[in-house]
């Protein structure tokens, strides 16, 4: 790893987790011991070579990393015909969505499930929105032999059906969660009450990079595989850095894995792209930064949607992934010093990327980076041609087309 | 001397533990909460806590979970708790009144303005879940500054290690946490208080009051006696719920049977004599 330089945008968080005043360790004291204990095993697992070999090995003969680059050269084509002579950037997809499991989620729960075991931890329970990072977390248990839990908004329970019952394929047991808006909010709730009440056995492998210190920077941590193989693989396409980055934003961990390589190269442009929903001037979005308040939930200080007396405010959008009232606490520090611009995506913007993406690169997209589709679509044409995009595409569409099929009017 | 100092003195000089109440406030409607608050004293609560309800109650289960929903349903606020306290306070001027919730609603009002509003409205202690010593320079300047206490919780999982920190970071009383788990979902071993509790005191001269599992007026007195104070919350809460028609609205039974059972755990603390003093 590189020494970051003395004003390196890429040292955070403090001590006391902090990235500016963001993140923080806001969670009952039944849980702080083991929040330190959590801590103190990782940093100790990343100096540790047995440690990273065998997470890389993982990552290599398991996920099936590195994932590829892939130039997107018929959406490249398409962008083209309705822009001005002379525009239309490339586009590159890094393409996560062919890791196991269909996701980048597997990246970082390869890393916290090798952790709980080498923390002695004997149950693993997680939350999940979409189900991507559920199954990512059931199918590390069953490789590793541990029991799984993992909770579920009911709502999403509902709309995600096949990741339920691949979960339950992998030997977890889904848990639906019922209060709240029964999303991924309350999935988290519930996790970190089942935590507060086993903390002696069990290990809580959290799916983005939010909760209290050090999570979010230990996934963020695990994630930059992403950006570290996108940037080598970049300058090997094209001899130099992308333009601009563009991901989308749930919780923030497909964004940062992109983002956090790139962070001190200045002429990189970034973009995380936030849920819109039905719109960002209705109430139903997911869009924390656009237009939430700094806020305290889920063991850490970023932005939130909340009411004027502190109340959380649900979020709205069409993919269960992004579908969270709050943001990592990284992204509210990277959007408070500008260093990267947050933008939002519709619910009919992402549905028509989704099926953009699809006929012309024959990738079905999941519905959370159809949001940074959505978001190049509109980007790419306003740029001149020699200009290079570079798209976070963390996720496969599998889980997504009986809702896309709803969407459409068609039945299946 | 602050109410709380002033109220665990006068008891242990009595020779007893206290009972500490806790109830959600504006559950299930203003006025009924108000009702029932200031017949707590009356019935013989000895400390009041008012829980603040919030959206994402991380450390609560189930009963306290629904009885904040009641309360945001009846229009519970920050400035709308306040109000409740400023009213009681015009009756009941001694007992003790602490106020639990969670950081996000204190913080959406301003944690200075917070602080001084509430010790306005007669608050006399904060035991803010999700703030724990490691972030106590969010909050403790401005309570300090306003005369609130700081009361924090110590939990089974907390070590000798870390004893100190949290010790040194908590005023008023120490809510010492009986089981490892959120509120109301198992009961303490009593068998393991005592020695837990006199480890606890040779660290602090705080009183400690221990909450989380205690349902009964046996298990009440028994926590009373081995500590300073047995806190009773999803009880009373479950007895409230029991008490309301099918919409989730108040009843005639409802202030009468919380208050009977508020009557009962404190005959039960008054009884029994104070093991060690
Ligand atoms: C494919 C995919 N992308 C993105 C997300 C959102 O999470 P994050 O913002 O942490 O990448 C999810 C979450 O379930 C997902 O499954």
């Amino acid at each position: 790893m590189n020494k970051p330089l003395p004003n390196s945008l890429r040292q955070g968080p403090d001590a006391r987790g902090r990235f500016g005043e963001f993140g923080g360790r806001f969670v009952a004291e039944t849980l702080m011991p083991l929040i330190l204990e959590v801590e103190k095993a990782y940093e100790a697992a990343k100096t540790d070579a047995a440690f990273q070999a065998e997470w890389r090995r993982l990552l290599t003969h398991y996920v099936g990393r590195p994932s590829p680059l892939w130039f997107a050269e018929r959406l490249t084509a398409h962008l083209r015909k309705n822009a001005a002579p002379g525009m239309g950037a490339k586009v590159y997809f890094k393409r996560d969505e062919l890791n196991h499991t269909g996701a980048h989620k597997i990246n970082a729960v390869l890393g916290q499930i090798l952790l709980a075991k080498k923390m002695g931890k004997t149950r693993i329970i997680a939350e999940t929105g979409a189900g991507q990072h559920g199954v990512a977390t059931a199918t590390a248990c069953a490789l590793m032999d541990l029991p799984c839990i993992v909770y579920m908004g009911a709502t999403d329970v509902e709309r995600q059906q096949p990741n339920v019952f691949r979960m339950k394929l992998l030997g977890a047991e889904v848990r639906p969660v019922t209060s709240g808006a029964a999303t991924l909010k309350d999935a988290m709730n519930e996790g970190l009450r089942d935590w507060v009440a086993n903390v002696h056995d069990t290990y809580y492998c959290i799916g983005t990079v939010a909760g209290p210190h050090p999570y979010p920077q230990m996934v963020r941590d695990f994630q930059s595989v992403i950006g570290e193989e996108a940037r080598e693989q970049m300058l090997a396409a094209e001899g130099r850095l992308p333009d601009a980055l563009i991901a989308a934003v749930g919780g923030g961990s497909n964004a940062m894995g992109l983002f956090f390589p790139f962070l001190d190269d200045k002429d990189v442009q970034m973009f995380g792209v936030e849920a819109a929903g039905r719109g960002l001037d209705t109430h139903e979005h997911a869009a924390a930064l656009s237009r939430g308040r700094p806020g305290v939930l889920h063991g850490n200080r970023t932005y939130l949607l909340q009411d004027g007396d502190g109340q959380i405010t649900e979020a709205h959008s069409i993919s269960a992934g992004l579908d969270y009232p709050g943001v990592g606490p990284e992204h509210s520090w990277l959007h408070e010093i500008g260093r990267v611009q947050y933008v939002g995506a519709t619910d009919d913007e992402a549905l028509a990327a989704f099926q953009l993406c699809s006929r012309q690169e024959g990738i079905i997209p999941a519905l959370e980076p159809a949001h940074a589709l959505a978001h190049v679509i509109k980007m790419a044409p306003t740029l001149p041609q020699d200009r290079i995009l570079l798209m976070n595409l963390c996720g496969r569409g599998d889980k997504d087309i009986f809702t896309v099929a709803r969407h459409l009017g068609e039945t299946i | 001397m602050s109410r709380i100092a002033a109220r665990f003195a006068a008891l242990k000089a009595e020779g007893r533990g206290a009972l500490v109440t806790f109830l959600t406030g504006f559950d299930p409607d203003r006025a009924t909460s108000l009702r029932i608050l200031q017949g707590l004293p009356g019935a013989g609560a000895d400390v009041i806590e008012i829980g603040v309800p919030f959206t994402d109650p991380m450390a609560d289960g189930p009963s306290i979970q629904k009885a904040g929903q009641r309360g945001l349903r009846a229009g519970a606020t920050v400035p709308g708790i306040l109000d409740l306290v400023r009213e009681l306070r015009a009756t009941e001027k001694d007992t003790p009144v602490v106020l639990m919730g969670y950081y996000n609603p204190m913080l959406a009002y301003g944690v200075a303005r917070f602080c001084a509003d509430a010790a306005a409205a007669g608050v006399d202690g904060l035991i803010v879940v999700d703030v724990p010593p490691e972030e106590a320079d969010e909050i403790e300047p401005d309570a300090r500054a306003h005369g609130l206490d700081l009361i924090r919780l110590i939990a089974p999982t907390t070590d000798e290690a870390r004893l100190p920190r949290v010790l040194g970071a908590t005023t008023g009383f120490i809510y010492y946490v009986s089981i490892t788990g959120i509120t109301g979902t198992r009961s303490a071993d009593y068998a393991s208080l005592a020695p837990a509790i006199a480890a606890l005191k040779r660290h602090t001269d705080l009183p400690v009051a221990i909450g989380f599992g205690i349902r009964s007026p046996e298990q009440a007195a028994i926590a009373a006696s081995v500590a300073d104070g047995a806190v009773v919350g999803t009880a009373l809460v479950d007895t409230l719920a029991a008490t309301l028609d099918a919409e989730g609205r108040a009843t005639a039974d409802t202030a009468p049977k919380v208050l009977a059972q508020v009557r009962g755990l404190s005959q039960a603390i008054r009884a029994a004599k104070k093991a060690a003093a």
